[in-house]
């Protein structure tokens, strides 16, 4: 949940000039942060959905001074704070607890990540999901996730499916959004076959705002996501199984888990992979 | 080069700092936490100045609540739905000058008791043969909570009892028996109600009732039309039970004044409280939600409006059980404290504790939650908590119980309660949708807080270290200085357990004081009076008061600790009345019973 302003895949510039199809380009990096400030604006306007603005800011301050200070002691530049900005607002908005210290140290570890955690000059996790993971894991008597509903209606829902689904859309990562909720709602039925528990209280986190950020902002992660297509597919699918097995053992962050061992596996493979293949053209160009 | 990876070195020392620290905090927080050290009852003096002693059996106590059974649409997860109903509330209900024990049941056909004070270190109950123990009869719900108040202004103590059912008003016959009078008092006919408290909203001298409802009241739990009764949010819910505030005519008579007033609110009520926050004469109220915001009502004699987003108590939305007001700093200023739920790994929502801020008095006041710096924000699955000086230092403490579901200690509801908690309005308001419980427990077994105000900003839980080692799944609590001696026992309800009664010992150094208080042109419960008591240069403001807490009532005579080589300078009494009276160095260790000025 940080780097969706850096496509993967070049884009060819819109051709038309209106403002709107600007806006939407899978180039512009400013989409993301502008939406993802859209919806947590809407959300705690209309329903306080934040613990409190301070820790909204202190993460968000926190995420960009780590990003530039990392960026300009290792790399001797001054980074773009787009990215540093969305994890900030990730944890902000995903991470609940009313003491301030878990909001810093949530942004810390998730920046920081992107530097210590890396192989062949990549970063291995995705930065707001190894954050709350570690935190989740280590400090489960302070922090909690956002884990209910943006008030008592279905609208706030659409309007998060819907704008989530055209930025994601435009950023041709889609496929690993539908693979993910298809798979999803395909296991809430296994589950609720083998508990026994109703079949909508096993669909019902898919209906939280908490949900909607994990599959549009954080599995769809470009710079943490496989390049293939169909590998992204699969991938989506296999975290989705992994949640379902964590999920029958009563893990209550079974998604965020899931994708903290999933993702990271798939990209070694995918590295793996591009080596033995580079590997094996080299003779024949030699 | 080198210098990269000196620094690339560097960085990787801080992320693994950064991924230990958590683990640090965790054990720098348990270092501080003295609550679990067990002492005896000499160590426990030494230390914190009192000790407590869980004696119900030998005052002849020996209550257990029964929960009810309702519809069993619900039966998969009854456990939870019918998780309320153990309630107290203290009165000196024959005006013997010893307090006496109300407690409520709710099993159907159950009985609710009346512990008349023997005078003798223990009880008799009393409810039969006073007119009050069988009110839980099928048909007619069962008790939630009870509040005492003389709404007559007879001399004698009134028994307003609320219920999920037919809510009941009895007159008190001078101490001989109750009579029932709901029918002519007009009261609502079927609620499912949480809270109610007695108040003179209005200060015509007669008291009034404020009533929460949690469950709409167009519910009758037992026969469920559909299963669509749960909230439909978890944290902004307003299809809840309506409020009511009843408006004493006189003749036991009250009038529907919700709408009049500008009370407007289907929140799911679990807890409500009345205090003069700003110094008016008039009570404001104050009301903790279940499932959303608390809100706040200013009073000006004549309307509320809900100042709660104004005030900063009203905006993140939590699991409100509670509401009890106290001057904890000693600076003539209520706090109010409301209990939420924490549960590790799964839900952190942290108890509040609203301190108003510096600088801010009246209609400019505003409150921040200090409940984290001052330690009191952790409580488990938190109900009931009533202010108190409970070690007679001086210094108001604070007693929470907590616990929601006990069934079985190895397996936990928790994930699957997690789970609908997120899903949509169609779901979660369905309790078809819930999982069934399966006997498993949810936030069960929890220890109790004790904590003690250490006068310096911080306050210390204390519970185990005391003697209050039970871990019952506890609701009300009341604070009474039972035996007359000058110090403040507990009593506390609990669901589907017994009634316990933590008996107090206080270091003898400690000294006190107590204001029993009877209103002539204010309602004659006094209810609304405020003591701010001047002593040692400094100050402390309580208020006599028609219901706090969780469903509980405390004593409505006010105890004062002083701590040591007490010089009390002078009592000030401010009488709903708006009559301000002052008692110029009134004795220490004494209760000083006081008649408003005619």
């Amino acid at each position: 949940m940080s780097t969706q302003t850096a496509p993967v895949t070049p884009s060819v510039a819109p051709q038309s000039s209106g403002a709107l199809k600007r806006f939407f380009a899978p180039d512009n990096r400013y989409l993301a942060p502008i939406l993802i400030t859209c919806i947590l604006l809407a959300g705690h306007l209309s329903f306080g959905i934040l613990e409190s603005y301070q820790k909204t800011v202190l993460a968000i301050v926190t995420s960009i001074a780590a990003e530039l200070v990392l960026g300009w002691l290792l790399m001797r530049k001054w980074l773009h704070p787009a990215s540093a900005y969305i994890t900030g607002i990730s944890v902000g908005i995903l991470v609940r607890s009313p003491a301030y210290w878990p909001y810093v140290v949530c942004s810390l570890l998730s920046i920081s990540s992107k530097y210590v955690l890396r192989l062949k000059n990549r970063h291995i996790w995705n930065p707001s999901n190894f954050g709350i993971s570690v935190l989740l894991f280590l400090a489960p008597e302070t922090v909690a996730t956002l884990s209910i509903q943006w008030g008592n209606n279905v609208w706030p829902m659409l309007v998060i499916w819907v704008l989530g689904s055209v930025i994601i859309w435009r950023v041709r990562r889609f496929n690993i959004t539908a693979t993910y909720v298809l798979s999803f709602i395909a296991f809430a039925f296994v589950r609720s076959w083998i508990t026994g528990s109703p079949w909508l209280s096993e669909i019902a986190p898919l209906t939280g705002p908490m949900y909607q950020l994990f599959i549009f902002f954080m599995i769809t992660d470009p710079k943490t996501t496989v390049r293939n297509r169909t590998a992204q597919c699969v991938v989506a699918f296999l975290i989705a199984v992994v949640e379902m097995i964590l999920r029958l053992e009563q893990i209550v962050y079974a998604p965020f888990y899931a994708l903290f061992l999933v993702g990271p596996a798939a990209f070694l493979i995918e590295m793996w992979w591009d080596s033995r293949h580079a590997a094996a053209k080299v003779p024949a160009v030699a | 080069m080198k210098q990269g990876r000196i620094t690339k070195l560097v960085l990787a020392v801080i992320f693994a700092g950064l991924v230990i620290s958590p683990l640090v905090i965790k054990r720098i927080s348990s270092a501080r936490d003295s609550g679990s050290v067990k002492l005896d009852a000499k160590e426990a003096l030494a230390h914190h100045g009192f000790y407590l002693e869980e004696v119900s059996r030998s005052a002849g106590v020996n209550f257990v609540h029964q929960a009810p059974t309702l519809d069993h649409k619900l039966d998969h997860i009854m456990p939870q739905v019918a998780s309320m109903g153990a309630a107290v509330s203290i009165v000196d209900f024959d005006r013997d000058g010893w307090p006496d024990i109300y407690v409520t049941n709710s099993g159907e056909g159950s009985k609710n008791v009346l512990y008349r004070n023997q005078h003798d270190g223990t009880f008799k109950d009393v409810a039969s043969e006073m007119g009050i123990a069988d009110v839980n009869q099928p048909g007619t719900g069962v008790s939630m909570g009870a509040v005492w108040g003389d709404y007559d202004n007879d001399g004698y103590e009134d028994l307003f009892l609320y219920k999920w059912g037919r809510p009941e008003l009895f007159h008190n016959d001078q101490g001989h028996g109750f009579t029932r009078v709901t029918d002519q008092a007009g009261l609502p006919p079927w609620l499912n109600a949480n809270t109610a408290i007695w108040l003179d909203y209005d200060g015509d001298g007669l008291l009034d009732l404020f009533i929460g409802g949690y469950y709409s009241e167009k519910i009758d739990l037992w026969h469920l039309a559909d299963t669509r009764m749960m909230p439909e949010s978890f944290e902004y819910a307003k299809n809840g039970g309506r409020k009511y505030l009843l408006h004493n005519l006189g003749g036991g008579r009250f009038e529907d004044a919700t709408e009049k007033a500008g009370i407007d609110s289907r929140r799911w009520t679990l807890a409500a409280s009345a205090a003069d926050l700003r110094g008016t004469g008039h009570p404001d109220l104050f009301i903790a939600n279940d499932y959303g915001i608390s809100e706040l009502y200013f009073n000006d004699g004549k309307r509320f409006h809900n100042v709660g987003e104004r005030t900063g108590v009203g905006f993140a939305p939590k699991s409100g059980m509670n509401a009890a007001f106290g001057d904890i700093f000693n600076r003539g200023a209520y706090a109010i404290y409301v209990s939420n739920i924490s549960e590790d790994g799964v839900l952190i929502q942290g108890n509040n504790l609203w301190v108003p801020k510096e600088g801010t008095s009246g209609d400019t006041l505003h409150y921040d939650n200090l409940a984290r710096d001052l330690g009191v924000e952790l409580g488990g699955w938190s109900f009931g908590a009533q202010f108190g000086d409970l070690n007679n230092d001086g210094t108001l403490d604070l007693y929470l119980t907590n616990g929601y579901v006990s069934l079985d200690r190895s397996r936990s509801y928790w994930y699957d309660f997690s789970k609908i908690a997120g899903g949509n309005t169609f779901i979660i308001g369905d309790a078809k949708n819930w999982p069934a419980m399966e006997g498993r427990s949810l936030s069960g077994y929890q220890h109790k807080r004790v904590w003690m105000n250490d006068g310096a900003g911080k306050f210390i839980d204390v519970a185990q270290s005391v003697g209050v080692t039970d871990t019952y799944d506890g609701r009300s609590v009341a604070l009474v200085d039972l035996w007359n001696r000058g110090v403040l026992d507990v009593v506390a309800a609990n669901q589907r357990g017994p009634l316990l009664i933590y008996k107090n010992t206080v270091a003898p150094e400690n000294q006190w004081i107590e204001f029993d208080l009877e209103g002539t042109s204010s309602n004659r419960s006094a209810i609304g009076a405020q003591v701010t008591l001047f002593w040692n240069g400094q100050q402390q403001v309580q208020e006599v008061s028609g219901g706090s807490g969780f469903c509980a009532q405390n004593q409505r005579r006010l105890h004062f600790g002083l701590g040591k080589d007490a010089k009390i300078e002078k009592a000030v009494i401010r009488w709903p009345s708006g009559e301000v009276q002052t008692v110029e160095s009134p004795a220490v260790n004494q209760a000083h019973k006081i008649k408003e000025a005619a």
